[in-house]
């Protein structure tokens, strides 16, 4: 019997080895019909007409859905998650190529699709705005003639500007390099979909999505479709992995709710691969120019950056209210200033709508390549160590909990300890020195730092909600007469193991076996509402629910206890599982002796109700600061320019680990992530605002041959606020990995005298920078 | 048209279009869930199946080129209740998070190791850099392999 935290074997894996998952796409009920979407090939483009005569003729098709059909029933355009609006499907004109103009529902999938080339739309073409840079030029090509006159979305500053100014004024050393960290998408391997059924009789509809936050899908459902919320029920089956990919709510969904009105039978729809890439939520996307002021000896002293994001068509970042660019104001990363300010300028654009998503804890991506790219930069224009550079300038473990430049608290670190436990996993001096060795016979190995604080688990109510919706979450416990347990949670796993680990949080302060914990989750009708899992926030914000709500079950047990063993329940005492009286351990009971008493015809004090079970809402007071080093040593060949990644050392510190094998893996699978980005991954455009990036042969995705074997190392700062000491660990190294690549590449690069290159470091990206003439990577060359 | 396909030792007769993926076949007519549809572009692998003996992707193929041939899946990995060590590897070496990749990743793994009982980690990427994972970064799948080989008497046959 295992109880408490440690490695666990995951409970979910004994359905998924044996191909007996139930994602979306494999939930198939009575009488259900196919749906497909007819996407738009122009950028910019003027509907003229919509001619679906033909395809309403196809002996299998059920229902044609337009824009128009969908105007009559208020449905033709939904709520962005930032407070814009998105047309469901486009009835004035299309603003980005692949955009939703039709929906068609047949018998098979296959007819649907056939039906699909029976519409006939007329376009007028318009000229496009691919280029965020352009796009508030005087005459630019107007998104959004629907609700603006210019295609700017907003203006958002963090931090105190004069005083950042007065800084670098002051400064000896000052240092600026422009950057982009390009359009990337998170494309999960299973790819958007749902299953609608809207029952006619009772006015129920139940959906299965392929949804991270089925409870604000929910309450989204019910404002724009007009249901009353007790009549929709969403379910989150097993999901093919998110990465934020499944936060928003896709016009195909309601389209398939639509479908499934109309016609009174459930609707499939799943998009494909190429709807996946061109049409959801994308991320980053910014265009930064940051700038450090430093003293001679390596003292960085302020930051200051300039953002201009590329939001798309639709302002469709999934984000807390306050903060539009996310939590990019964390741009301040893990180093000691005297002021910071940033700046970022947000614009529409012909391309597809979103931003945010994709493992970024909320824009904390962007910041952290800012920051870390930004040290090399002035490393290198100081010619310090990289790692002696930061080491310099790392907050010190007596300055917790420290309050950054622009506001935001950090609860707890101890960063050197963390860099250099990094440093000689790597044996950094001994790599420096091997280096200098290999550059005098010409080889170019490259090694590259980076050191990142992640803020995560969104979030305190107060400062945090989306759409008017608080990020707190609620959970139940019930303890059932024979001492086995039941959680229900809010949030949802897409892979992260929750069923497990959520279960070692009950064991652990319940001093039941995990096997003994059932964990409920995915299902709005079974489930307490809570906002989702994204931005790394399930463990800090549920799994501090799930520990408060055991130890709520605890306290109902020791009143039960004391009647049991005839005891004041103040002279109690809980040890190894048990309630006994202080100094009789012998006579002490389990929670399972307890539940049965709890339902039994004990006899309980006054206004004590019998049973176990509890419930709470957890409202965060801080977000958690995971932290960690990240080193990674490259080797680039001079002729090619391929860049092959010889070792990765990763360290994290997210505080009280449940499962160190979970942990683990979802760091493996961060250090892929930025693999890919740092290597592979863009979503690129040409100037007319065709996408470039619309399926794997061109979404270049890293496989094993491009990951290196992991080496992983940890330290242990428990969060001080939260209820087991730990941090959010999701995205961190999604977060941390990219400036550790691209470090490595330009660090590898030094002879050339290159100081910087864009991602993503393809090899043609990295043989121009070695010609000198690296190039734009978000738009193709022509 | 009319095909026949033995898939995991039993002959499955359907009346389909000659059009319809392997994939498809498999997920929609037969109801074998566990092989998933990733990509259409043969980059992902999550649709790995056998065809006869040999690992192919099954968003590619066309049910009727199955016709009189074999096809095996991940359902039919377990024997009587007891899993296969490449199943029971990616248990223990924690393989698969999402698992979505994991049935295309398995029938991959099993058809090294049934050709190379002891493949070398390096052997192991080669093979299996056919196939996308999202969330492992792979180093846990190359583990689960691993795992695999260094349990090969407790092989399901």
């Amino acid at each position: 019997m295992t109880t408490g935290y440690g490695r666990m074997l995951r409970k979910e894996d004994q359905r998924f080895v044996r191909g007996m998952g139930t994602y979306v796409g494999d939930v198939y009920l009575p009488g259900m019909l196919y749906g497909a979407v007819l996407r738009s090939p122009h950028p910019h483009a003027r509907i003229v007409s919509i001619d679906t005569v033909a395809a309403e003729a196809h002996p299998k098709v059920r229902a044609v859905i337009t824009g128009h059909t969908l105007k009559g029933r208020n449905l033709a355009w939904m709520p962005t998650l930032s407070g814009d609006r998105q047309a469901v499907l486009a009835t004035d004109k299309v603003r980005f190529q692949g955009q939703e103009v039709a929906f068609v529902v047949a018998e098979d999938h296959y007819a649907a699709r056939d039906a699909l080339e029976l519409i006939d739309v007329e376009y007028e073409p318009l000229p496009a705005v691919a280029d965020a840079r352009r796009a508030l030029d005087p005459g630019a090509p107007l998104v959004r003639d629907d609700i603006k006159d210019s295609n700017h979305i907003f203006d958002w500053e963090s931090g105190d500007a004069e005083r950042t100014d007065q800084v670098f004024r002051d400064a000896e050393v000052t240092v600026s390099q422009d950057m982009l960290y390009p359009r990337v998408h998170p494309a999960p391997l299973e790819t958007c979909g749902i299953v609608a059924d809207f029952n006619q009789v009772s006015g129920k509809l139940t959906v299965w999505a392929t949804s991270q936050a089925p409870h604000a899908h929910r309450t989204l459902y019910s404002m724009v479709a007009g249901l009353p919320e007790h009549k929709i029920r969403v379910i989150s089956p097993d999901i093919g992995g998110g990465f934020g990919n499944k936060v928003p709510i896709y016009p195909g969904y309601l389209c398939a709710i639509t479908g499934s009105m109309i016609t009174g039978r459930p609707v499939k729809w799943m998009e494909d691969r190429s709807e996946n890439l061109m049409s959801t939520c994308f991320a980053r996307d910014f265009h930064m120019r940051g700038e450090l002021a430093a003293s001679r000896d390596g003292t960085i002293r302020a930051v200051r950056v300039t953002v201009l994001a590329d939001h798309g068509a639709f302002n469709g970042a999934a984000q807390p209210t306050k903060y539009p660019a996310g939590f990019f104001g964390v741009f301040t990363g893990s180093y000691d200033l005297e002021a910071a300010h940033c700046q970022v300028t947000a614009v529409y654009t012909n391309k597809a709508p979103g931003g945010v998503a994709y493992s970024c804890s909320f824009r904390i991506t962007e910041a952290v390549y800012l920051v870390e790219r930004m040290v090399d930069v002035l490393a290198f224009e100081l010619n310090i160590d990289p790692a002696e550079l930061r080491m310099r300038n790392l907050l010190r473990p007596e300055q917790f909990p420290y309050t950054c430049q622009t506001g935001w608290t950090y609860d707890s670190g101890d960063y050197p300890r963390t860099l250099r436990l990094a440093m000689d996993m790597a044996g950094y001096e001994d790599l420096r020195k091997e280096q200098e060795a290999e550059r005098a016979r010409g080889h170019l190995t490259g090694i590259g730092v980076s050191f990142f604080t992640e803020a995560v688990g969104a979030g305190p109510r107060k400062h945090m909600d989306i759409l008017g919706i608080g990020m707190a979450d609620g959970v139940e416990l019930r303890v059932h007469p024979t001492g086995t347990a039941v959680l229900r949670i809010s949030v949802q796993t897409q892979g992260q193991g929750h069923e497990t680990t959520f279960a070692q949080i009950v064991a652990s302060e319940l001093g039941l076996a995990p096997d003994d914990v059932e964990v409920v989750h995915g299902d709005t009708d079974q489930t307490p509402f809570g906002l989702g899992t994204y931005g790394s926030r399930s463990t800090p914000v549920s799994g501090a629910a799930t520990a408060i709500v055991a130890r709520k079950v605890r306290e109902r047990a020791r009143i039960v206890a004391a009647a049991m063993l005839e005891a004041d329940p103040d002279d109690l005492v809980w040890d190894q599982g048990r309630w006994f009286v202080k100094g009789d351990p012998d006579s002490g009971k389990t929670i399972a002796e307890i539940a049965w008493a709890a339902h039994s015809n004990l006899e309980l004090p006054d206004g004590i109700e019998g049973q176990l079970d509890a419930t709470c809402v957890y409202n965060p007071p801080n977000l958690t600061y995971p932290f960690g080093a990240y080193i990674c040593v490259v080797d680039v060949d001079p002729g090619t320019g391929k860049v092959d990644v010889r070792r990765f050392i990763a360290v994290d510190d997210c505080g009280v680990r449940i499962n160190p094998m979970i942990v683990e893996g979802q760091v493996h699978g961060g250090l892929a992530d930025g693999i890919g980005m740092a290597l592979m991954e863009s979503i690129a455009f040409d100037a007319d605002g065709n996408c470039l990036g619309g399926s794997f042969m061109d979404y270049l995705l890293p496989t094993s041959l491009e990951c290196p074997s992991w080496e992983l190392g940890a330290t242990v700062t428990p969060s001080p606020h939260h209820p087991i000491g730990a941090k959010g660990v999701g995205e961190s190294a999604t977060v941390g990995s990219p400036p550790a690549v691209v470090n490595a590449v330009i660090d590898a690069l030094r002879p050339y005298g290159v100081r910087h290159a864009d991602m993503p470091l393809t090899p043609a990206q990295v043989w121009r920078a070695i010609q000198g003439r690296p190039f734009r990577t978000d738009l193709a060359i022509s | 048209m009319k095909v026949t396909v033995t898939v995991n030792g039993t002959d499955s007769a359907r009346d389909v279009e000659p059009r319809l993926l392997l994939i498809h076949f498999l997920r929609d007519e037969l109801g074998l869930t566990g092989s998933h549809w990733g990509c259409d572009t043969s980059n992902c692998g999550s649709c790995v199946v056998w065809l006869d003996e040999t690992p192919v992707k099954a968003c590619t193929v066309l049910a009727a080129m199955a016709d009189g041939r074999s096809v095996r899946t991940v359902e039919d990995l377990a024997k009587n209740g007891q899993l296969d060590p490449v199943q029971q590897g990616f248990i223990e070496c924690h393989g698969l998070q999402c698992g979505f990749c994991t049935p295309g990743m398995m029938m991959t793994a099993r058809w090294l190791l049934d050709r190379n009982p002891d493949p070398a980690e390096a052997e192991i990427r080669e093979v299996l850099s056919g196939l996308l994972c999202r969330c492992t970064g792979y180093e846990n799948i190359v583990r689960s392999v691993r795992w695999a080989a260094e349990h090969a008497e407790d092989t399901a046959k």
